[in-house]
C-alpha cells in the first residue's frame, strides 16, 4: 500500500504542485484579509481588537494539527519501517513551528488590549509555549544527529512526549481557570460564534493551511533532492 | 475614511502589528525554504555535470533525477 507514496513516484506531482498552491494561497489569503480587516464586524465587547483572532486562532489550530500529524507519521514510520513517513514529518515541522510562534506572538499582542498584559503564565499560553519547545527539540534533533536510525528514534520519542501536551492545550480552558475563554467553535455541537465572524475565520484557516502545504511541498522536494545528491556521490 | 480604517477604534496598532508579524513570518519562511531548495537543486545540477557519460546515463535512468534536471532548467 505504501509503495504508492514512494518518493520516486510522487516527485512528479510534488515538484509541480507548489506554483499552483502558491497561486491559490494568494487568492484565498487576499479574500481572507479583506474579510478579516474590513468586512467582518467588530465585537461588542472587544471592539476591533477581535480581528487579531483571524490570525491567532488559525495559527494555533494548524500548529496543533501539524504536531499531531508529525506524531502519527513518526510512529507509523517506526512501526512500518518507512523512511518516507519520517521525511514527510521532517518537512512538516518548520511550518508547524512558525505557526506556533505566530500563535504565541499574536496572542501576546491580543492579550495587551484585552487582559491588560502581554504575557501571563496561564495554562493555555504555557502549554502552547511547551509545544514550541517540543517543535524546537524536534527540529534541532534533525540537525544534531547524523545517524538515520538514531534520529528516527529520538524524533519519534520527542513527538510521543509532545503529543501528551496536545490534549492539555485543547482542554486547558475547561480543566483550569484561565484567562482564555472556553472554545467558541465546536464541530459536534452548535458553535457560539456568529457566522459573520466564523466565515472569515474559516477562510483565513484555509489560507494558512494552504501556506503550510506550500512550505511542506517545497521542503519535501528539497529533502528528496538532498537524498538524490547523496546518491550521485555514491555512483 | 482610511484613517478610520487604520485607527480601528484605538486598536489599530495591535491589530496591524499582529497581521504584519504573521505576514513577515510567512515571507521569511517562504524565502528561507525557497533558498534552501534552489541551493540543493544547483548542487544537484553541478554534481550531475561533473559525472562521466556512463555514470550520467545510469543516473538519468531514474525518473526522479530526470525530473530534478528538467525542473532546474525550467526555473
Amino acid at each position: 500500500m505504501f509503495k504508492f507514496f514512494e518518493p520516486n513516484k510522487i516527485f512528479q506531482i510534488t515538484s509541480r504542485a507548489p506554483k499552483y498552491v502558491l497561486f491559490l494561497f494568494i487568492v484565498v489569503l487576499s479574500v481572507g484579509l479583506t474579510e478579516a480587516l474590513f468586512l467582518s464586524p467588530e465585537d461588542y465587547k472587544q471592539s476591533d481588537a477581535v480581528r487579531i483572532m483571524y490570525v491567532h486562532v488559525p495559527s494555533a489550530w494548524i500548529s496543533l494539527g501539524i504536531f499531531s500529524s508529525i506524531t502519527l507519521l513518526s510512529i507509523s514510520g517506526f512501526i512500518f519501517k518507512n523512511k518516507n513517513f519520517f521525511l514527510i514529518s521532517k518537512s512538516l515541522a518548520p511550518s508547524g513551528f512558525v505557526f506556533n510562534i505566530i500563535a504565541l506572538v499574536t496572542g501576546s499582542i491580543w492579550g495587551k488590549p484585552t487582559w491588560g498584559t502581554w504575557w501571563a503564565w496561564d495554562a493555555r499560553i504555557t502549554s502552547m509555549l511547551i509545544l514550541a519547545l517540543f517543535y524546537a527539540m524536534y527540529l534541532i534533533s534533525w540537525r544534531i544527529y547524523e545517524s538515520e536510525e538514531k534520529v528516527f528514534k529520538i524524533t519519534t520519542f520527542i513527538t510521543i512526549l509532545g503529543i501528551i501536551n496536545v490534549p492539555i492545550i485543547k482542554y486547558s480552558v475547561d480543566w483550569w481557570n484561565t484567562l482564555h475563554q472556553p472554545a467558541s467553535i465546536n464541530i459536534l455541537a452548535k458553535s457560539s460564534i456568529h457566522s459573520s465572524m466564523l466565515f472569515p475565520l474559516l477562510i483565513m484557516t484555509a489560507a494558512f493551511a494552504l501556506f503550510a502545504l506550500l512550505i511542506f511541498l517545497m521542503k519535501y522536494n528539497t529533502e528528496l533532492i538532498k537524498i538524490k545528491n547523496k546518491g550521485l556521490d555514491r555512483l | 475614511m482610511i484613517n478610520e480604517l487604520l485607527f480601528m477604534n484605538g486598536y489599530g496598532a495591535y491589530v496591524l502589528s499582529a497581521f504584519s508579524f504573521t505576514l513577515v513570518s510567512f515571507s521569511a519562511l517562504y524565502l528561507i525554504t525557497k533558498i534552501q531548495f534552489i541551493k540543493e537543486q544547483n548542487k544537484f545540477v553541478a554534481k550531475f555535470g561533473s559525472l562521466n557519460s556512463k555514470k550520467a546515463k545510469s543516473a538519468t535512468s531514474q525518473r526522479i533525477n530526470k525530473e530534478i534536471l528538467a525542473n532546474a532548467t525550467n526555473n
